[in-house]
C-alpha cells in the first residue's frame, strides 16, 4: 500500500499542488475559448462591413436637373397630360428619326400611359444626374444635403432612390448609369450556370464515381488522383487561359454553334464560357463527390455484396443515394465558385457591353461579375451605386440557387 | 484435423486445404472443414485467430478485400467456390451472410426484405412480394412486431430487431447457408437468446455457420464447433473441429480444453 502511495506521490502533484494544476489546465482552455470566440467575431464584422458599404451604396438621395424644363413644354403639368398629348409632346420635341425608331420598336399606340410617360421623361426632358449621395449622408445629414443643393443647384429635384428596383432588374445596359440594368448580365449568368451544371454535374459524379469504386490503387490512378486536388488550387485565369485555347478557338465550329446552323461569328459565346467554368469547378466537384462516396459506411456495401448485389447495383441502389447530399454540398460549393468568377469569363471573351439578351447556348453574352467589374472602374460616382445593385442581385441570386441546392439536399437526405 | 473425408454430398459446404493470404501475409494456414447440412457451426476462438476470415472465405466476401486471396478450395455442391467460373454474385445469393453490426438499409422494413429479390431478377407481382415479405419476417420471428410499420425505416427498430430485420433480409434470396458473423456481439442478452432461438429454428431449412466469441453461446446453440488458433507465424490455425457436446466436454488437444476452460484467450 504504502509502496504504491509512494511511487504516485513521485510523479503527480497532491493536494493542493492538484488543485493549482486543473485550475491553470481549466485557465489555458478559456484563453483558447477566448481567441476561437475572437476569430469568429472577427469574421462577423468582416461580414457585416460588406454588406453596410454595399447597401450604403444602393440607396441615397439624388439630385437631377432636367435639360430641358418642363414648363415649355405643355401648359399643364405632365403628370396630368393624358396619352395622346404625351405622345404629341415627345412626337413635337424628338428628332423624326428617332421617333420613328421608337415607333418601329413598339408602335406608340400599344404602349401604356405610364410607358409614353417614362418615354418624355428620358428622351425629351433628359434628367441630369448632378450629384449622389449615401445612404449613411442620407439618413444622417439630411440637412446639409438641402443646404447644398439649396446653394449649389437651385434648378435640381431632389430625390430618395433606391438604384436596385425592377426596372435595374428588366432594362439592359446602357451608358446612362440612370437608365442601365443587369437584365443583360443576369440572363448571361444564369445561361451560364445552368450549361455549367449540365455539364460539370454528371462528369463530376461520374468521374468521382470512378475513382473511388472502380479505380485501382495503382501508380496511374495516384498520380491522377494527385493532379485532380491540385487543380482545384490552379488560378482561375489559367483556366481562362485555357479555355480560350480549347473551347474559343480549336472548337470554335463547336463553341460558335457553326455546325448547328447558329452561327454567331466567332467562339467567344455562353458555351465556350460554361465548359470553361466546367473545368474550373470540376475538381471541386469531384473532390468533394469523392469524399460524399467514401463516407457512405462499409457496411452498407457489405450488406447489399451479402444479398448477391452486383457492384454496379450497389453503387446505384446504396452507395449513390446514401453520397447525394454530400455531392449536392460540393455543387453548392461549386456553383457558388464559378458564379462569381470573373477573370476566366474575361479571357474567353465575355462582353462589357451588350443590350440584348443571350438568345441561347451560341449567343454573345454578358455576365454580372463582369457588369460589376466594368462598373466599379468607371470614375462617376452613380455607377458605384449601380454596381453595388448589382452585387445585390449577384447575392441573391448566389443565395436562390444555394437554397434550391439545399432543398434538393434536404429532400434527398430525408427519403429512406 | 481428426475428421474422416466423406461423401461431399453430404456436406453442404466442404473446405480443402485453404489458405487466405492478405497480400503477402498468410491470413489462414490450411484449413480443412465440412459444413454439415441443417446443421449449426460455430467458428470459435480468440481474437485474431482468423475464423471470421474463413467464414468470409465461404461466400467470396473476401474477394471485397484489397489484396486478399484464397488457395485451397471450398466446395458447395461438389463445385469449387474459387473456380474461374463461378461468379461471386452468384455465390452470395446462395450462400448469405449477416454481420456484426445490425446493418438495415437505411430504406422502409418492406424495402429492406424486397431489395434482395429486385436485384436477384423477381419477377413475381407485388402481392406475391407482399407474401414473400411477410414469410420471411414471420421466419424472423420479427413479423409481430413490425407488420403494422413495415413502411418505417428500418433504422428505427431496435438494435435486436435490426439484426433479426438483416436475417429476414438475407432469407429473402433463398440462401441454402446462411453465415453469421458475430451476430449477437452489439446485442443484449434477450435479444442473443431470440437470435439463438432463432437459429435453432432456421436449421430446419438452412445450414448455418456462425463465428462467436462468446463460448457459451457456441456451447448453447451450435451442432459442431471448430476451434481456431494462431500459429507462430500469426496464421490462422484449425486446431480441432467436432460435435459441440464432445468438444466441449471432452477436448481432444490440450490447447481446446486451455481455451475453454478459460486458462487463456
Amino acid at each position: 500500500m504504502t509502496t504504491l502511495n509512494d511511487e504516485l506521490k513521485s510523479g503527480l502533484p497532491q493536494g493542493e499542488a492538484s488543485r493549482r494544476n486543473v485550475a491553470s489546465r481549466r485557465r489555458k482552455g478559456a484563453i483558447w475559448r477566448t481567441i476561437f470566440l475572437s476569430a469568429t467575431i472577427f469574421g462577423l464584422i468582416a461580414l457585416s462591413l460588406l454588406v453596410y458599404n454595399v447597401v450604403n451604396e444602393v440607396f441615397g438621395y439624388v439630385a437631377t436637373e432636367y435639360a430641358v424644363d418642363p414648363a415649355t413644354l405643355s401648359d399643364k403639368p405632365l403628370d396630368e397630360l393624358n396619352k395622346d398629348e404625351l405622345v404629341a409632346v415627345l412626337q413635337g420635341n424628338m428628332r423624326k428619326n428617332a421617333f420613328r425608331t421608337l415607333e418601329n420598336e413598339k408602335p406608340m399606340a400599344n404602349r401604356s400611359d405610364s410607358e409614353v410617360y417614362d418615354l418624355v421623361i428620358e428622351r425629351v426632358l433628359k434628367p441630369q444626374t448632378l450629384e449622389t449621395w449615401t445612404l449613411r449622408d442620407s439618413w444622417f445629414n439630411k440637412a446639409a444635403i438641402d443646404a447644398q443643393v439649396a446653394s449649389e443647384f437651385p434648378e435640381a429635384k431632389l430625390e430618395f432612390r433606391s438604384w436596385i428596383s425592377t426596372s435595374f432588374l428588366t432594362t439592359p445596359m446602357s451608358s446612362d448609369p440612370l437608365r442601365a440594368g443587369v437584365r443583360t448580365a443576369l440572363l448571361g449568368s444564369l445561361w451560364m450556370i445552368g450549361i455549367t451544371i449540365l455539364f460539370a454535374f454528371p462528369i463530376g459524379v461520374g468521374a468521382a464515381i470512378y475513382l473511388e469504386e472502380y479505380a485501382t490503387d495503382n501508380r496511374f490512378n495516384r498520380i491522377i488522383q494527385t493532379n485532380i486536388n491540385n487543380l482545384a488550387g490552379v488560378p482561375s485565369i489559367i483556366y481562362g487561359m485555357l479555355g480560350l485555347v480549347i473551347f474559343v478557338r480549336t472548337l470554335e465550329p463547336i463553341t460558335s454553334g457553326r455546325i448547328f446552323g447558329a452561327d454567331s461569328g466567332n467562339g467567344r459565346t455562353i458555351v465556350a464560357a460554361s465548359l470553361t467554368m466546367m473545368l474550373l469547378i470540376l475538381p471541386i466537384m469531384i473532390i468533394n463527390g469523392q469524399e460524399a462516396i467514401r463516407a457512405v459506411p462499409l457496411s452498407l456495401r457489405q450488406a447489399s455484396y451479402g444479398l448477391g448485389a452486383t457492384k454496379w447495383q450497389t453503387i446505384w441502389h446504396h452507395v449513390l443515394p446514401n453520397a447525394l447530399p454530400g455531392i449536392f454540398t460540393g455543387t453548392i460549393l461549386a456553383i457558388s465558385r464559378a458564379i462569381g468568377e470573373t477573370a476566366p469569363l474575361i479571357v474567353v471573351g465575355a462582353s462589357t457591353f451588350i443590350v440584348t439578351d443571350p438568345d441561347g447556348p451560341f449567343a454573345k453574352f454578358t455576365a454580372l461579375p463582369i457588369q460589376i467589374y466594368n462598373w466599379t472602374s468607371r470614375p462617376q460616382p452613380e455607377f458605384a451605386h449601380i454596381a453595388a445593385s448589382a452585387i445585390v442581385v449577384l447575392l441573391v441570386m448566389l443565395l436562390s440557387l444555394n437554397a434550391i441546392a439545399v432543398l434538393l439536399r434536404n429532400r434527398f437526405s430525408k427519403r429512406g | 484435423m481428426t475428421e474422416k473425408q466423406t461423401d461431399t454430398a453430404q456436406h453442404t459446404l466442404v473446405v480443402r486445404n485453404m489458405n487466405v493470404y492478405y497480400g503477402a501475409f498468410r491470413a489462414i494456414n490450411n484449413v480443412s472443414l465440412n459444413i454439415e447440412r441443417n446443421k449449426i457451426t460455430a467458428l470459435i476462438g480468440p481474437s485474431g485467430c482468423g475464423k471470421s476470415t474463413v467464414l468470409r472465405s465461404l461466400n467470396r466476401m473476401n474477394d471485397l478485400v484489397n489484396g486478399a486471396r484464397v488457395e485451397g478450395e471450398v466446395l458447395f455442391h461438389e463445385q469449387n467456390l474459387y473456380a474461374n467460373d463461378v461468379d461471386a454474385v452468384e455465390v452470395r445469393r446462395r450462400i448469405g451472410m449477416v454481420f456484426q453490426k445490425p446493418n438495415p438499409f437505411p430504406k422502409s422494413i418492406y424495402d429492406n426484405i424486397a431489395f434482395g429479390p429486385r436485384i436477384n431478377g423477381w419477377k413475381g407481382t407485388k402481392s406475391e412480394m407482399d407474401d414473400l415479405v411477410e414469410r420471411c419476417l414471420r421466419q424472423a420471428a420479427l413479423w409481430d412486431d413490425v407488420k403494422d410499420k413495415l413502411k418505417e425505416s428500418g433504422l428505427a427498430l431496435s438494435g435486436g430487431q435490426q439484426q433479426r430485420l438483416c436475417i429476414a433480409r438475407a432469407l429473402a434470396v433463398e440462401p441454402e447457408v446462411i453465415l453469421m458473423d458475430e451476430p449477437c456481439s452489439a446485442l443484449d442478452p434477450i435479444s442473443t437468446l431470440k437470435i439463438e432461438e432463432l437459429m435453432m429454428e432456421l436449421r430446419q431449412r438452412y445450414t448455418i455457420a456462425i463465428v462467436t466469441h462468446n463460448m457459451q453461446q457456441a456451447a448453447r446453440a451450435s451442432d459442431y464447433t471448430a476451434f481456431f488458433l494462431m500459429n507462430d507465424q500469426r496464421a490462422g490455425e484449425l486446431v480441432e473441429y467436432g460435435p459441440t457436446g464432445d468438444l466441449f466436454t471432452n477436448p481432444k488437444d490440450k490447447r481446446t480444453e486451455d481455451y475453454i476452460t478459460g486458462r487463456f484467450g
